[in-house]
Protein backbone atom coordinates (compact mmCIF):
# COMPACT_ATOMS: atom_id res chain seq x y z
CA UNK A 1 0.00 0.00 0.00
CA UNK A 2 2.53 2.26 0.64
CA UNK A 3 4.44 2.17 -2.43
CA UNK A 4 1.45 3.70 -3.65
CA UNK A 5 2.53 6.91 -2.14
CA UNK A 6 5.31 7.74 -5.07
CA UNK A 7 3.08 9.92 -7.75
CA UNK A 8 4.36 7.60 -10.37
CA UNK A 9 2.66 4.60 -8.63
CA UNK A 10 0.15 6.41 -7.72
CA UNK A 11 -0.42 7.87 -11.28
CA UNK A 12 -0.77 4.14 -13.22
CA UNK A 13 -3.07 3.29 -10.09
CA UNK A 14 -5.42 5.80 -10.46
CA UNK A 15 -5.03 5.28 -14.27
CA UNK A 16 -6.17 1.56 -13.75
CA UNK A 17 -9.14 3.09 -11.38
CA UNK A 18 -10.65 5.81 -13.29
CA UNK A 19 -12.76 3.37 -15.93
CA UNK A 20 -13.89 0.98 -12.74
CA UNK A 21 -15.13 3.39 -10.38
CA UNK A 22 -16.45 5.30 -13.60
CA UNK A 23 -18.61 2.36 -14.32
CA UNK A 24 -20.00 1.34 -10.82
CA UNK A 25 -20.61 5.28 -10.09
CA UNK A 26 -22.65 5.06 -13.55
CA UNK A 27 -24.78 2.14 -12.57
CA UNK A 28 -25.38 3.35 -9.35
CA UNK A 29 -26.46 6.91 -10.87
CA UNK A 30 -28.87 4.98 -13.18
CA UNK A 31 -30.29 3.04 -10.27
CA UNK A 32 -30.68 5.66 -7.64
CA UNK A 33 -32.72 7.94 -10.29
CA UNK A 34 -34.79 4.80 -11.78
CA UNK A 35 -36.16 4.79 -7.59
CA UNK A 36 -35.78 8.12 -6.95
CA UNK A 37 -37.84 9.47 -9.86
CA UNK A 38 -39.82 6.65 -11.11
CA UNK A 39 -40.23 4.50 -7.81
CA UNK A 40 -40.44 6.03 -5.02
CA UNK A 41 -43.83 8.02 -4.28
CA UNK A 42 -44.74 11.51 -4.00
CA UNK A 43 -44.65 13.02 -0.83
CA UNK A 44 -47.97 13.31 0.92
CA UNK A 45 -46.75 16.99 2.07
CA UNK A 46 -44.49 18.11 -1.05
CA UNK A 47 -45.97 16.03 -3.75
CA UNK A 48 -42.76 15.33 -6.31
CA UNK A 49 -41.28 18.53 -5.44
CA UNK A 50 -39.01 16.93 -3.00
CA UNK A 51 -37.64 14.33 -4.95
CA UNK A 52 -34.76 17.03 -5.47
CA UNK A 53 -33.68 15.96 -2.05
CA UNK A 54 -32.42 12.78 -4.20
CA UNK A 55 -29.57 15.28 -5.54
CA UNK A 56 -29.52 18.19 -3.31
CA UNK A 57 -28.50 16.15 -0.15
CA UNK A 58 -26.14 13.91 -1.31
CA UNK A 59 -24.41 17.21 -3.27
CA UNK A 60 -24.57 19.18 -0.05
CA UNK A 61 -23.05 16.36 2.41
CA UNK A 62 -20.41 16.30 -0.62
CA UNK A 63 -19.75 19.53 -0.10
CA UNK A 64 -18.98 19.52 3.31
CA UNK A 65 -17.18 16.41 2.90
CA UNK A 66 -15.21 17.14 -0.21
CA UNK A 67 -13.50 20.51 1.84
CA UNK A 68 -12.99 17.90 5.29
CA UNK A 69 -10.46 16.23 3.20
CA UNK A 70 -9.47 19.04 1.40
CA UNK A 71 -8.36 20.86 4.67
CA UNK A 72 -7.28 17.46 5.93
CA UNK A 73 -5.04 16.55 3.04
CA UNK A 74 -3.62 20.27 2.86
CA UNK A 75 -2.54 19.89 7.09
CA UNK A 76 -1.00 16.58 6.02
CA UNK A 77 0.93 18.15 3.32
CA UNK A 78 1.91 21.09 5.51
CA UNK A 79 3.04 18.90 8.01
CA UNK A 80 4.78 16.23 5.98
CA UNK A 81 5.43 17.78 3.14
CA UNK A 82 3.27 14.83 0.98
CA UNK A 83 3.58 16.29 -2.49
CA UNK A 84 0.57 13.53 -3.31
CA UNK A 85 -1.74 15.22 -0.52
CA UNK A 86 -1.27 18.60 -1.43
CA UNK A 87 -2.42 17.11 -5.32
CA UNK A 88 -5.64 15.96 -3.10
CA UNK A 89 -6.26 19.32 -1.77
CA UNK A 90 -5.80 21.29 -5.05
CA UNK A 91 -8.04 18.42 -7.51
CA UNK A 92 -10.49 18.69 -4.38
CA UNK A 93 -11.57 21.94 -4.79
CA UNK A 94 -12.91 22.95 -8.39
CA UNK A 95 -14.82 19.54 -7.50
CA UNK A 96 -16.18 20.87 -4.13
CA UNK A 97 -16.78 24.02 -5.26
CA UNK A 98 -18.99 22.90 -8.09
CA UNK A 99 -20.93 20.48 -5.63
CA UNK A 100 -21.39 23.01 -3.20
CA UNK A 101 -23.38 25.50 -5.56
CA UNK A 102 -25.12 22.20 -6.99
CA UNK A 103 -26.28 22.29 -3.59
CA UNK A 104 -26.90 25.85 -3.35
CA UNK A 105 -28.95 25.96 -6.70
CA UNK A 106 -30.66 22.94 -6.21
CA UNK A 107 -31.62 23.73 -2.55
CA UNK A 108 -32.97 27.24 -3.84
CA UNK A 109 -35.49 25.17 -6.97
CA UNK A 110 -36.67 23.01 -3.62
CA UNK A 111 -37.05 26.40 -1.15
CA UNK A 112 -39.23 27.91 -4.16
CA UNK A 113 -42.69 25.56 -4.25
CA UNK A 114 -41.63 24.51 -0.66
CA UNK A 115 -41.26 27.71 1.00
CA UNK A 116 -42.56 30.68 -1.47
CA UNK A 117 -39.15 31.95 -1.76
CA UNK A 118 -35.99 30.68 -3.39
CA UNK A 119 -33.80 32.44 -1.05
CA UNK A 120 -33.35 33.71 2.54
CA UNK A 121 -30.27 34.79 4.64
CA UNK A 122 -30.84 32.39 7.52
CA UNK A 123 -27.76 30.17 9.37
CA UNK A 124 -27.74 27.09 7.38
CA UNK A 125 -28.40 28.81 3.98
CA UNK A 126 -25.66 31.29 4.77
CA UNK A 127 -22.85 29.26 5.84
CA UNK A 128 -23.28 27.31 2.68
CA UNK A 129 -22.74 29.87 0.73
CA UNK A 130 -19.46 30.89 3.02
CA UNK A 131 -18.61 28.01 2.13
CA UNK A 132 -18.65 28.51 -1.39
CA UNK A 133 -16.74 31.24 -1.21
CA UNK A 134 -14.01 29.05 1.22
CA UNK A 135 -13.36 26.85 -2.05
CA UNK A 136 -13.55 30.22 -4.36
CA UNK A 137 -10.84 31.81 -2.07
CA UNK A 138 -8.77 28.37 -2.11
CA UNK A 139 -8.85 28.23 -6.09
CA UNK A 140 -7.95 32.02 -6.55
CA UNK A 141 -5.02 31.55 -3.71
CA UNK A 142 -3.57 28.62 -5.16
CA UNK A 143 -3.94 30.01 -8.62
CA UNK A 144 -2.14 33.51 -7.98
CA UNK A 145 0.66 31.53 -6.23
CA UNK A 146 3.77 30.40 -9.14
CA UNK A 147 5.75 28.67 -6.54
CA UNK A 148 3.99 24.71 -5.94
CA UNK A 149 5.22 24.57 -2.49
CA UNK A 150 4.28 27.89 -1.60
CA UNK A 151 0.88 27.62 -3.34
CA UNK A 152 0.44 24.27 -1.63
CA UNK A 153 0.97 26.20 2.04
CA UNK A 154 -1.12 29.09 1.37
CA UNK A 155 -3.56 26.99 0.22
CA UNK A 156 -4.32 24.56 3.08
CA UNK A 157 -4.25 27.46 5.88
CA UNK A 158 -6.59 29.15 4.25
CA UNK A 159 -8.86 25.89 4.26
CA UNK A 160 -7.64 24.94 7.95
CA UNK A 161 -8.88 28.25 8.70
CA UNK A 162 -11.94 28.03 6.60
CA UNK A 163 -12.64 24.64 8.42
CA UNK A 164 -14.46 25.94 10.99
CA UNK A 165 -17.69 26.49 8.48
CA UNK A 166 -18.16 22.64 8.54
CA UNK A 167 -20.00 22.27 12.09
CA UNK A 168 -21.86 25.47 11.50
CA UNK A 169 -23.27 24.48 8.69
CA UNK A 170 -23.98 21.12 10.27
CA UNK A 171 -25.46 22.71 13.48
CA UNK A 172 -27.45 25.58 12.05
CA UNK A 173 -30.08 24.00 11.95
CA UNK A 174 -30.33 22.87 15.76
CA UNK A 175 -28.55 25.68 16.87
CA UNK A 176 -30.35 28.58 15.28
CA UNK A 177 -34.63 28.94 14.12
CA UNK A 178 -33.65 28.34 10.80
CA UNK A 179 -36.17 27.76 7.75
CA UNK A 180 -34.21 24.57 6.52
CA UNK A 181 -35.49 22.08 7.91
CA UNK A 182 -33.08 19.52 10.80
CA UNK A 183 -31.30 17.01 9.27
CA UNK A 184 -34.01 13.75 8.29
CA UNK A 185 -30.67 11.09 8.38
CA UNK A 186 -28.05 12.79 10.73
CA UNK A 187 -26.65 9.39 12.67
CA UNK A 188 -26.44 5.93 11.63
CA UNK A 189 -29.14 5.40 14.07
CA UNK A 190 -31.41 7.20 11.80
CA UNK A 191 -30.28 4.61 9.10
CA UNK A 192 -31.06 1.80 10.95
CA UNK A 193 -34.50 3.28 12.76
CA UNK A 194 -35.34 5.98 9.50
CA UNK A 195 -37.90 8.54 9.81
CA UNK A 196 -38.33 8.50 6.45
CA UNK A 197 -39.72 5.55 3.87
CA UNK A 198 -37.94 3.20 2.52
CA UNK A 199 -38.99 3.54 -0.56
CA UNK A 200 -37.49 7.38 -0.21
CA UNK A 201 -34.59 6.07 1.92
CA UNK A 202 -32.90 3.65 -0.61
CA UNK A 203 -32.58 5.83 -3.52
CA UNK A 204 -31.26 9.14 -1.52
CA UNK A 205 -28.37 6.24 -0.40
CA UNK A 206 -27.93 4.90 -3.69
CA UNK A 207 -26.97 8.26 -5.27
CA UNK A 208 -25.15 9.50 -1.93
CA UNK A 209 -23.33 6.61 -2.66
CA UNK A 210 -23.31 7.25 -6.26
CA UNK A 211 -21.84 11.24 -5.61
CA UNK A 212 -19.34 9.86 -3.39
CA UNK A 213 -17.74 7.92 -6.24
CA UNK A 214 -18.25 10.34 -8.58
CA UNK A 215 -16.29 12.87 -6.72
CA UNK A 216 -13.29 9.80 -6.47
CA UNK A 217 -13.60 9.36 -10.02
CA UNK A 218 -13.11 13.03 -11.11
CA UNK A 219 -10.12 13.77 -8.12
CA UNK A 220 -7.91 10.89 -9.40
CA UNK A 221 -8.55 11.88 -13.49
CA UNK A 222 -7.50 15.58 -11.80
CA UNK A 223 -4.57 14.32 -9.51
CA UNK A 224 -2.84 12.54 -12.51
CA UNK A 225 -2.99 16.01 -14.52
CA UNK A 226 -1.58 17.49 -11.33
CA UNK A 227 1.33 14.56 -11.24
CA UNK A 228 2.27 15.37 -14.59
CA UNK A 229 2.49 18.37 -14.37
CA UNK A 230 4.14 19.06 -10.65
CA UNK A 231 6.53 15.94 -12.06
CA UNK A 232 6.91 16.73 -15.60
CA UNK A 233 10.98 17.06 -15.14
CA UNK A 234 11.45 13.40 -13.77
CA UNK A 235 12.57 10.92 -16.17
CA UNK A 236 9.34 8.62 -16.05
CA UNK A 237 6.84 11.30 -16.59
CA UNK A 238 9.19 12.01 -20.01
CA UNK A 239 8.78 8.50 -20.87
CA UNK A 240 5.01 8.52 -20.72
CA UNK A 241 4.92 11.75 -22.70
CA UNK A 242 6.93 9.93 -25.63
CA UNK A 243 5.16 6.96 -25.38
CA UNK A 244 1.97 8.94 -25.45
CA UNK A 245 2.56 11.20 -28.38
CA UNK A 246 2.02 7.72 -30.24
CA UNK A 247 -1.95 7.29 -28.85
CA UNK A 248 -2.59 10.88 -27.38
CA UNK A 249 -6.35 10.17 -26.69
CA UNK A 250 -6.13 6.73 -25.36
CA UNK A 251 -6.39 7.18 -21.81
CA UNK A 252 -8.51 9.58 -19.76
CA UNK B 1 -48.00 5.53 -15.27
CA UNK B 2 -47.75 7.20 -18.77
CA UNK B 3 -44.60 9.30 -19.46
CA UNK B 4 -46.52 12.42 -19.65
CA UNK B 5 -47.43 12.05 -15.90
CA UNK B 6 -43.90 11.21 -15.60
CA UNK B 7 -42.55 14.81 -17.10
CA UNK B 8 -45.38 16.43 -15.41
CA UNK B 9 -43.45 15.92 -12.02
CA UNK B 10 -47.22 16.34 -9.87
CA UNK B 11 -47.44 20.03 -11.28
CA UNK B 12 -43.44 20.65 -9.73
CA UNK B 13 -41.73 19.62 -13.47
CA UNK B 14 -40.16 23.12 -13.84
CA UNK B 15 -38.21 22.80 -10.14
CA UNK B 16 -37.64 19.46 -10.36
CA UNK B 17 -36.48 19.17 -14.26
CA UNK B 18 -34.25 22.51 -13.84
CA UNK B 19 -32.70 21.00 -10.44
CA UNK B 20 -31.90 17.89 -12.52
CA UNK B 21 -30.84 19.59 -15.29
CA UNK B 22 -28.31 22.09 -13.56
CA UNK B 23 -27.33 18.90 -11.98
CA UNK B 24 -26.27 17.02 -14.76
CA UNK B 25 -24.51 20.38 -16.02
CA UNK B 26 -22.79 20.09 -13.21
CA UNK B 27 -21.55 16.44 -12.91
CA UNK B 28 -20.71 16.88 -16.90
CA UNK B 29 -18.79 19.96 -16.48
CA UNK B 30 -16.45 18.22 -13.74
CA UNK B 31 -15.82 15.44 -16.06
CA UNK B 32 -15.04 17.28 -19.04
CA UNK B 33 -12.99 19.75 -17.32
CA UNK B 34 -10.99 16.93 -15.37
CA UNK B 35 -10.24 15.24 -18.73
CA UNK B 36 -9.06 18.44 -20.50
CA UNK B 37 -6.75 19.52 -17.68
CA UNK B 38 -4.84 16.38 -18.27
CA UNK B 39 -4.68 16.32 -21.46
CA UNK B 40 -3.52 20.24 -21.55
CA UNK B 41 -0.49 19.23 -19.89
CA UNK B 42 -0.28 16.02 -22.01
CA UNK B 43 -0.34 18.22 -24.73
CA UNK B 44 1.92 21.09 -23.13
CA UNK B 45 4.35 18.45 -22.13
CA UNK B 46 4.94 16.59 -25.83
CA UNK B 47 5.35 20.12 -27.24
CA UNK B 48 8.17 20.75 -24.70
CA UNK B 49 9.75 17.61 -25.51
CA UNK B 50 9.45 18.10 -29.38
CA UNK B 51 10.94 21.71 -28.96
CA UNK B 52 14.00 20.06 -26.66
CA UNK B 53 14.33 17.59 -29.80
CA UNK B 54 15.11 20.52 -32.39
CA UNK B 55 17.65 23.27 -31.26
CA UNK B 56 15.39 25.91 -31.30
CA UNK B 57 14.20 27.46 -28.44
CA UNK B 58 10.22 27.19 -27.79
CA UNK B 59 8.03 29.62 -25.89
CA UNK B 60 6.38 26.28 -24.37
CA UNK B 61 9.77 26.53 -21.90
CA UNK B 62 7.92 29.31 -20.41
CA UNK B 63 4.81 27.05 -19.13
CA UNK B 64 4.82 27.69 -15.31
CA UNK B 65 2.31 24.86 -13.71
Amino acid sequence: MYKYASPKNFYALAGRLVPWLGTITLLLFVFGLYLGLYVAPPDYQQGDSYRIMFIHVPAAWMSMFVYVLMAGAGLVGLVWNIKLADMLATASAPIGASLTLMALVTGSLWGKPTWGTYWVWDARLTSELFLFFLYLGFIALQAAIDDPRRSARAGAVLALVGVVDIPIIHFSVIWWNTLHQPASIGSLGKIIAPTIYPTMLHPLLIMSLAFFLFFFTVVLIRMRGEILARERHTGWVMQIVRSDANAPEARP
Amino acid sequence: MTWHTFFAMGGYADYVWSAYGFATVVLLWNIASAVHRRRAVMKMLRELALAEQTPKESAAQHYVH
